[in-house]
């Protein structure tokens, strides 16, 4: 065995351990009841029980929506951003990412700290908007940096064929930016579906989202019923990182 | 002296960026259908006077016209004008088809037109069925073609050039030579091309404009530029050739490389300093040495395929290059003529290095923002002065930290016996020094110069 292949031995027991250990697991408890028998009335639940099924239509909204929001916010940002006459310092950039730095929990137990001093009521407004407040700079960098490292002459060479200013950002700039903007939407939507914590403090919980449900479950020792919806869910979540994937083939 | 047949013309177009100016008072006309080059070592300019036509910058100063129109202040995207980039610049995301095709949906054409048209370039440039290709997985030949036939499809008044065949290998370079050459007849346009490649602008060219330091040098056809250089950079840069120091003695007769010879340049005055350039296919070589106007011993001999290249000392001391289709032994003494025809006499750019001083004693003088002892000539502090020294006698320093000014060698020319250096110093002034050593290009240097060397006369105060 050559020998350098040593070295990926530590990673690899990791890899088992912690990543496909526990998936495996996650696989097990869902397909068994409590007593351990096997079973598919998890997995069915989550199909059939409207407890389940309307929270996931609910998170897959929201995180439709945020993601939309974020896009458009977060792309003109990226393109000031990257537009060496509009912003002329590095720094700029990352105060856009600073926000990063302080804990997400803090941050949100803020926000609604910050509603509730303006006697703005919890809901889903505000729900939308620290969600966009906590992905946006998700959305910015990955847009930015691809901004930044596209040939100037492609804007050129448009500009030379004729396309005005409007012209040259929707047939070079942005279909030359989509690969930023879809790893931007792998970063926010994903995640945004499975969120609960900023759900339940910016809605004051009156909004249930699908993370919440599979915390409910396990905090309620229900351990086979959790293990079955977040097996759904990574299975979803898996699909629809394909898609992106097949458009950049294409 | 409004001509009919001019497509575009430049008026005292001047451009910096930021502190550097990059082109100075530049005038030229370019005529209908006419394939000029501009032709120049990196940094000359000639991009950036490309760009300011094609419009991606806007000149400082001057105007530019295209069929008598001022166009300085149009963008780019309302020019008639195309340009097949360096580095091509084709749109990833779109296909052959579509980046050809490019400048015909902006314009919202039928698509019966569009395919029409699209067809007739790609068999132009000779990639019909590769519509439906991935820009990125043609060759780099077939991505200039592409990137040729994208710029054409518009009908362009002028097709704008930039060094478009760099990236590819020699042999691709020489058949995309021939092949550009006949698209121009074929299409009737004007071409404006940008190299560095003097073979290159010689090949295609109808008219080259000889660019240096933000400065046109020369405008001619290749076999002016070629047989009549204007000045010793342009006899430098195009071709090989013999660069030396001469005297125009009267009309008709010059002296260089130690011999008189008959020329058949005249109005140059009486004793007249001037640059000679012989081309090294321009000196006969004989073993008879008895009918020879000088003579020399050869020092080397390389065979370059068609022609031998051989170095000889000459009698006199010269060091030259000469071309012939036959072998002469090393070492050998041999017999030179150089016919009158050949000799080509410029005038020299310059005579000694000029600067504007001030005393700041009566035995020091303040030049390049620096300090030099100077002879005790009556002068006073303050007095402002026209300082003169003469090539030969600024000495470089290895060592800059040993003089005052700091240096950088810019450009260098052999001139048979010494070399010509151009030098710039850290604080932007450029002065000229002949020198046996031998120094590179961006070497640093620091510089000294005798007191008894600096010539002062004293401005009047206006």
């Amino acid at each position: 065995m050559n020998k350098k292949a040593y070295w990926a031995l530590p990673y690899s027991i990791f890899l088992v351990l912690f990543v496909v250990l526990p998936l495996l697991l996650i696989a097990v408890y869902a397909l068994r009841d409590s007593s351990g028998a096997f079973t598919l009335s998890n997995i069915a639940a989550f199909f059939t029980d409207p407890k389940i099924v309307n929270p996931f239509l609910v998170s897959l909204e929201v995180a439709l929506e945020n993601t939309a929001i974020c896009i458009l916010v977060g792309y003109p940002v990226a393109y000031i951003l990257a537009d060496k006459s509009l912003n002329r310092s590095a720094v700029t950039a990352l105060l856009f990412i600073l926000p990063m730095w302080i804990n997400a929990l803090m941050r949100t137990i803020a926000t609604a700290e910050i509603f509730a001093a303006m006697g703005i009521g919890l809901g889903k407004g505000t729900l939308l908007f620290g969600m966009a407040y906590d992905y946006l700079p998700f959305m910015i960098y990955p847009i930015y940096t691809v901004l930044s490292k596209m040939d100037r002459s492609y804007i050129e060479a448009a500009q030379d064929l004729g396309a005005n200013p409007v012209q040259v950002f929707f047939k070079v700039t942005l279909p030359l930016s989509m690969p930023g903007v879809m790893s931007g939407v792998m970063m926010v939507f994903m995640p945004t579906v499975s969120t609960f914590a900023i759900s339940e403090i910016l809605t004051n919980n009156t909004i249930q989202l699908f993370g919440t449900i599979i915390q409910e479950n396990f905090n309620n020792l229900m351990w086979n019923q959790g293990a079955a919806l977040s097996f759904v869910m990574l299975i979803i979540i898996g699909l629809t990182t394909l898609i992106p994937g097949n458009k950049n083939e294409n | 002296m409004e001509q009919k047949d001019v497509i575009i013309r430049l008026e005292h177009i001047s451009h910096s960026f930021g502190e550097k100016k990059v082109l100075e008072d530049i005038n030229l006309y370019i005529k209908k259908g006419e394939f000029i080059t501009f032709l120049g070592p990196s940094g000359c300019g000639k991009t950036t006077l490309l760009r300011l036509i094609a419009g991606f910058l806007s000149p400082d100063e001057g105007i530019i016209t295209l069929e008598g129109k001022d166009i300085s202040a149009l963008p780019p995207y309302k020019r008639p004008l195309n340009t097949v980039f360096q580095r091509y610049a084709l749109f990833p995301h779109l296909d052959v088809y579509d980046n050809v095709a490019f400048a015909l949906k902006l314009q919202k054409l039928p698509v019966d037109e569009i395919n029409a048209r699209v067809q007739k370039v790609l068999k132009l440039v000779s990639m019909t069925d590769y519509e439906d290709r991935n820009v990125e997985s043609l060759s780099g030949g077939q991505q200039q073609r592409i990137a040729i036939a994208r710029a054409i499809v518009n009908q362009p008044k002028v097709l704008l050039l930039d060094e478009p065949l760099s990236a590819l290998d020699l042999k691709m370079r020489k058949d995309m030579q021939i092949e550009l050459k006949e698209m121009h007849k074929k299409l009737g346009i004007t071409f404006i091309y940008v190299t560095h490649d003097q073979e290159e602008a010689l090949t295609l060219s109808d008219t080259i404009v000889v660019l240096n330091d933000g400065r046109i040098q020369q405008i001619g056809t290749p076999t002016d530029i070629y047989n009549e250089p204007q000045n010793a950079f342009v006899a430098d840069f195009i071709g090989d050739s013999n660069l030396l120091d001469g005297t125009m003695i009267r009309d008709g007769k010059v002296r260089f490389a130690g011999h008189d010879f008959d020329c058949v340049d005249s109005g140059f005055g009486e004793n007249t300093p001037v640059d000679v350039v012989v081309r090294p296919e321009d000196i006969y070589i004989m073993n008879n040495t008895d009918a020879a106007q000088f003579t020399a011993v050869v020092k080397s001999c390389i065979f370059k395929g068609v022609h031998y290249e051989m170095y000889v000392d000459s009698d006199a001391g010269y060091e030259l290059v000469i071309q012939d289709y036959n072998a002469f032994e090393v070492g050998s003494e041999v017999g030179l003529i150089i016919k009158p025809a050949d000799i080509q006499v410029m005038h020299k750019e310059r005579l000694c290095n000029t600067f504007e001083g001030e005393m700041t004693s009566a035995t020091s003088v303040l030049f390049m923002d620096a300090e030099f002892d100077c002879l005790d000539c009556g002068l006073q502090k303050g007095d402002k002065v026209k300082v003169e020294v003469d090539f030969d006698k600024i000495d470089l320093l290895d060592d800059s930290h040993e003089s005052d000014v700091e240096a950088h060698i810019r450009n260098l020319l052999y001139k048979g016996d010494h070399y010509h250096l151009e030098v710039k110093t850290a604080e932007g002034y450029t002065f000229f020094v002949n020198t046996n050593d031998v120094w590179d290009r961006n070497d640093l240097v620091g510089i000294n110069i005798l007191p008894e060397d600096i010539r002062l006369s004293k401005l009047e105060n206006e």
